[in-house]
């Protein structure tokens, strides 16, 4: 039995150690929006975050995540509003959109990083998230429009 | 001539006979009563669990195998390259633990390895750190001891092959490697500094790990702190020895003692790993500043701390080279793939988080078991930096792929010889795990 924090709220799932938390996610948790890409951590689809930071769920084992905190792209924002977000929809980035909740949770963590991220920085952080529609342009596009939205917003607060 | 030569040879082995086993012998202490918990204060069992915390005990006194085992009752399996031993029950059960020890018995066996039968014990019990602390502590770690539940259980028989399984024997080893005593402060240094050293030398036991050992399992005298391979990881050297690009400093230690990560270093992981998380994290903070400020003059940070600049910035401009250049090297290619999503870092210094390879100990030791043990295992969010994980890569990189990444690290991230055979120590690391952490195919 694993206990951690989903999305904000506190959840136990009772599954072999071994699980990939991905499985447990998708099949146990039905939260459907985090996909299955290559299996193997080299692609980037099922990236969640982990601590606030982009975790390859497929082969993170569930038992290792005793007491963590973690956010899929449904626990984003309530509304599925996130500065992120609403840059994917204004920029219309996705195309078949496979790959997209991986791309926007590990953009949300490179901003986290790198708020006003260079074309290199972007690269570094975003190279491990394969897109086959080849979306990078619009990719990198909307992580400009969002980290500007993001510093915004945190001037605004500040 | 000869034959009173012979005798006289004879007499002198027969007198050194008996002096080694007037040496050898140590009388059984009387069994007692359990002492009532009553009779001990708060004050000194809360005492007590602090000097058990700095001593790890409840880490080598639990068992981890077979489903693992109730704290402190023993029975923790230990490969030494003798056979594999297994520890003793401490919990204050009568029959299988030291329930019936009285605290004359307990302080004989912490500070001459000595049980209370009057058997000699092994030195994997580390009485050789424990002989340096104080009646005091060790009278508060009996309190502690001694108030905890009492579990009956039996521990399984130790795997040392005849005649090491004989125990007096261990009282030869002792002559040649033991000196008992407490520890005497170095009047050349400061309360703070002696403190650590206390702490370390004595009940905290690192050089167990840290330094290597002899053939006759003894840790070497000469070569104090200069790293030696534990549980199938590289416990690196701590003295001027360490080979990471930015020092040790006072605070990066105590960061890593204290939280499990140090900022220009990495997490702690593997054997290391429950050192912060289970044990440091719960003691008074200025016990883990004397141990750090310790080990920094251990490994001279002081003299090295000014290249640390130089250093720092250095790895931030290899943490770019994954981008720069012809885009053909499909190794760099694989690490971007694999471990650049996190591991990425800009410049001016790493985000605590994103661990920086080039500044990582793993990459800069002789051998690349720890960084095999990490990419096999992962990290869990309970180990280095609380909350965080690191996937297992056991089944999605293969011994070849993991040879190619380590390779490629070596090469752009230190300035150091390449490792050799990386595909075959990527097969033998591999082998020594036994559990698989992820399975896709539930």
């Amino acid at each position: 039995m694993v206990k951690f924090k989903l999305n904000g709220r506190d959840v136990s799932v009772d599954v072999p150690d071994d699980t990939p938390l991905l499985w447990a996610l998708r099949d146990d948790l039905d939260l459907t929006g985090t996909k299955f890409g290559c299996g193997v951590g080299q692609c980037g689809a099922c990236t969640v975050l982990v601590g606030g930071r982009a975790t390859r769920s497929c082969i993170t084992p569930l038992s290792s995540l005793e007491g963590a905190d973690v956010t899929t792209i449904e626990g984003l924002d309530p509304n599925g509003k996130h500065a992120v977000q609403e840059a994917w929809k204004d920029i219309q980035v996705p195309q078949c959109g496979y790959c997209q909740s991986g791309q926007i949770m590990q953009a949300v963590s490179l901003l986290k990083d790198y708020p006003d991220p260079t074309d290199e920085e972007i690269d570094g952080v975003m190279g491990g998230s394969l897109c086959r529609c080849m979306t990078y342009v619009r990719i990198r596009k909307a992580i400009k429009k969002a980290a500007a939205a993001l510093r915004k917003e945190e001037a605004s607060n500040g | 001539m000869i034959k009173r030569l012979l005798a006289g040879a004879a007499a002198i082995g027969a007198i050194g006979g008996l002096g080694f086993l007037y040496y050898a012998w140590y009388p059984p202490i009387e069994p007692v009563e359990p002492p009532a918990p009553g009779s001990f204060s708060a004050e000194q069992i809360e005492r007590g669990r602090i000097v058990a915390a700095e001593g790890y005990c409840a880490e080598c006194h639990t068992r981890t195998d077979m489903g693992g085992g109730p704290e402190l009752a023993g029975d923790y399996k230990m490969d030494t390259p003798f056979g594999a031993i297994y520890s003793s029950n401490i919990t204050p059960d009568v029959q299988t633990g030291i329930g019936n020890w009285s605290e004359e018995a307990f302080q004989r066996a912490m500070h001459l390895g000595v049980s209370r039968k009057g058997v000699h014990l092994i030195p994997a019990f580390p009485f050789d750190h424990f002989t340096k602390m104080t009646n005091q502590d060790v009278s508060d770690l009996y309190a502690y001891l001694m108030t905890r539940p009492a579990v009956h259980m039996t521990r399984r028989a130790n795997e040392l092959p005849f005649p090491l399984s004989l125990r007096i024997l261990q009282a030869g080893w002792k002559l040649l490697y033991f000196s008992p005593g407490v520890y005497k402060p170095d009047p050349r240094h400061d309360a703070l500094w002696n403190r650590g050293a206390y702490l370390s030398e004595g009940n905290a036991h690192c050089g167990a790990c840290h330094t290597p050992r002899d053939f006759m399992g003894a840790e070497k005298k000469s070569a104090p702190y200069d790293g030696a391979v534990v549980d199938n990881w590289i416990a690196p050297p701590l003295n001027e020895h360490n080979p990471t690009p930015t020092t040790w400093t006072e605070d990066e230690l105590f960061q890593y003692l204290r939280f499990g990560v140090a900022p220009l270093h990495g997490p702690a992981g593997g054997p290391m790993s429950p050192v912060p998380h289970r044990f440091l994290s719960t003691v008074p903070e200025e016990d883990v500043h004397a141990i750090a400020h310790y080990f920094a003059d251990v490994g001279h940070a002081a003299e090295r701390e000014k290249h640390d600049k130089a250093a720092l910035a250095r790895a931030m401009e290899q943490s770019k080279t994954d981008l720069i250049g012809p885009s053909v090297d499909p190794d760099a290619k694989l690490y971007q793939g694999a471990c650049a999503a996190c591991h990425y870092n800009a410049a001016p210094s790493p985000v605590l988080g994103r661990p920086d390879l080039a500044l990582n100990n793993a990459l800069w030791l002789s051998e690349p078991t720890n960084l095999y043990q990490v990419m096999l295992h992962g990290l869990t969010a309970e180990e280095g930096q609380t909350g965080v994980a690191m996937p297992s890569f056991y089944n999605a990189l293969s011994d070849q792929d993991m040879a190619r990444i380590a390779a490629y690290l070596r090469r752009t991230r230190t300035t150091l010889p390449p490792w050799t055979d990386l595909e075959k120590k990527a097969a033998a690391v591999r082998k020594t795990v036994t559990t698989i952490p992820v399975n896709s195919s539930h």
